[in-house]
């Protein structure tokens, strides 16, 4: 057998997974969102503009738009932050290789624990009986309880920035990791200041990992209906929610014309992000 | 190593508070679900008993939980063995060039950051369309594997850069047969990875909902069944479920670990007799 066609062998397994649920999928939900439906039939072949139609005149749709990009920026900011400032603790202030895969590990470990649980622990502390409640009116901070801080964008927020920050701080990480060491001691022999190390070594260095963790977490953010359902109760809608919302009523057309708008947006975001770094280099 | 810096002690304290907002949370649920008899689904605890776990086991358990539990465990243990094996051969193929290599890396990366939701709408408009049911063994398992093979596809990429093929040559050259190098010489050298890559296939299947949503049909897994049950929980039961599924995924990472350090030490002791005059 020749190399190629054993590398083929081995490839198919992997790409025939892929054909059958994800390509062919995809373009179904393309080809969908040009159907027809009915209560009773909920997927009639047909090549109608209607759902597109009713995606672009709904007032909700540009609604949730800007609670999704709202939610999408603000996160994407603070995570880059603070994932930054984790990984570069990691990378440059911990100083054996033990503790680092440790403190590491700490990080991931959440990671492979289950997300829905994850959301649920923030109610008993964010409730109206809550912890944090409790705690504020103990320390005098506020006169009665708040009901801002569960089923509210602030708690959506806070969800994601728990959950997905950890996706910043591995592909940071992996890229300061890199980082020849001697680049730091060279600025500051030319006299750099730690900060002016920071902004002009370090952080140029981190670009890529900076966009990979960005990619994911505007993705993760972009079509997320869950932590929305959980931690935003039944007032905030996202777009991924409202998609779901419409494939709970088994309106497929509709909610796969929707789809295709979110997804188109998203690679557009996620295009402008790829300008920056080549990922296949990264690993 | 000179003093730490100011800025150490910062980052210190960055660090530990990060840790505490990590684990926090979910270590509240743990102590709530020791919660008494007649506790609530918030502070202050009334006592400290089993008596919400008992309460899962009991005959009136809430939905249907253990069935939920037995069909997540076996479509964890399927992905799991599926991703390795995809993930490992495919790791393999992609060490040669070949037409199409860029295109299924793409493919791989896209279905990585999709949103899960179109993902699952696309399965379950295909089985809709083509009339098949669909179920968590076969609409449910293709959903995770889009999920969990994009990870060990990566993972097998980066255990491939930094693989020696001198060592396959050295195998070659002594007689191996293509099947004997991989059998004899790659996989020993990669399995700690392939653990990863297990621990991945586990847990991502074992905790995925957004892609499951769609194409798990009529029957909950785990986590479909938690996000149901906690939109009207009114007993701390749901909190010893959280306690109970949050101390499996433990086992399974602590599993994990402990198989690739044990791996690790293996390579380390019998990875070369040289200078042993064997």
């Amino acid at each position: 057998m020749t190399r190629t066609a054993t590398s083929y062998l081995q490839a198919l397994p992997l790409a025939a997974t892929f054909l059958l649920f994800f390509v062919l999928p995809i373009g179904l939900v393309a080809v969908v969102s040009f159907f027809d439906y009915q209560t009773y039939d909920i997927l009639i072949p047909d090549f109608t503009f209607q759902n597109y139609q009713d995606v672009f005149s709904s007032a909700v749709t540009y609604n949730t738009y800007v609670i999704t990009l709202r939610f999408c920026l603000v996160v994407w900011a603070i995570t880059l932050c603070l994932g930054f400032t984790i990984a570069y603790f990691l990378a440059f202030h911990v100083r054996s290789t033990t503790w680092q895969i440790v403190l590491f590990l700490l990080c991931t470990i959440p990671f492979w624990t289950s997300n829905v649980i994850r959301m649920i622990a923030w109610i008993p502390l964010l409730g109206r009986n809550g912890l944090v409640n409790d705690g504020l009116l103990a320390l005098g901070i506020v006169e009665e309880r708040q009901e801002w801080l569960l089923y509210s964008e602030f708690a959506v927020i806070l969800g994601y920035v728990h959950l997905y920050t950890l996706f910043m701080i591995v592909p940071i990480f992996n890229s300061m990791m890199r980082i020849d060491r001697r680049l730091l001691e060279a600025a500051r022999d030319a006299g750099a200041t730690g900060f002016q190390t920071l902004v002009n070594v370090v952080l140029p260095l981190c670009k890529p990992g900076i966009a990979i963790g960005s990619i994911f977490v505007v993705a993760i953010v972009m079509g997320d209906f869950i932590t929305v359902n959980v931690l935003g109760g039944g007032q905030i809608a996202s777009v991924g929610k409202a998609i779901a919302t419409e494939l709970s009523y088994l309106q497929f057309p509709p909610a796969a014309a929707s789809a295709v708008v979110l997804v188109a947006i998203t690679i557009v975001m996620i295009i402008g992000l790829m300008r920056i770094v080549d990922i296949r280099k990264e690993l | 190593m000179g003093a730490r810096p100011r800025s150490f002690y910062v980052l210190a304290a960055v660090f530990g508070l990060f840790v505490l907002f990590l684990y926090g949370p979910v270590l509240t649920i743990l102590i709530l679900s020791f919660q008494g008899p007649g506790g609530g689904l918030t502070f202050p605890m009334r006592g400290v008993s089993l008596h919400w776990f008992r309460d899962l086991f009991g005959p009136q358990s809430i939905g249907d939980i253990w069935g939920a539990f037995d069909r997540s465990l076996y479509l964890g243990l399927m992905v799991m063995v599926l991703t390795v094996a995809f993930a490992f051969l495919a790791g393999l193929a992609f060490r040669r060039r070949f037409k199409g290599a860029t295109l299924l890396f793409y493919i791989a990366v896209a279905s990585l950051v999709m949103p899960s939701v179109v993902v699952s709408l696309g399965i379950g408009a295909g089985f809709e369309l083509l009339g098949i049911e669909r179920t968590w063994y076969t609409s449910a398992l293709g959903a995770h594997l889009t999920w969990t093979l994009p990870f060990g596809l990566l993972i097998m990429f980066a255990v491939f850069n930094r693989f020696d093929p001198s060592y396959e040559e050295a195998a070659r050259d002594l007689g191996a047969s293509d099947y004997q190098t991989i059998r004899s010489v790659v996989i020993p050298i990669v399995a700690p990875s392939l653990i990863g890559v297990a621990l991945f296939g586990f847990t991502l299947s074992y905790d995925e909902l957004a892609r499951t949503s769609q194409a798990s049909g009529s029957l909950n897994t785990l986590p479909l069944e938690l996000q149901a049950l906690q939109t009207n929980a009114s007993t701390p039961n749901i909190y010893a479920l959280g306690t109970l599924t949050t101390a499996l995924s433990f086992s399974v990472i602590a599993i994990a670990l402990t198989v690739f350090l044990i791996l690790q030490r293996r390579r380390a002791r019998l990875g070369s007799d040289a200078g042993k005059g064997v």
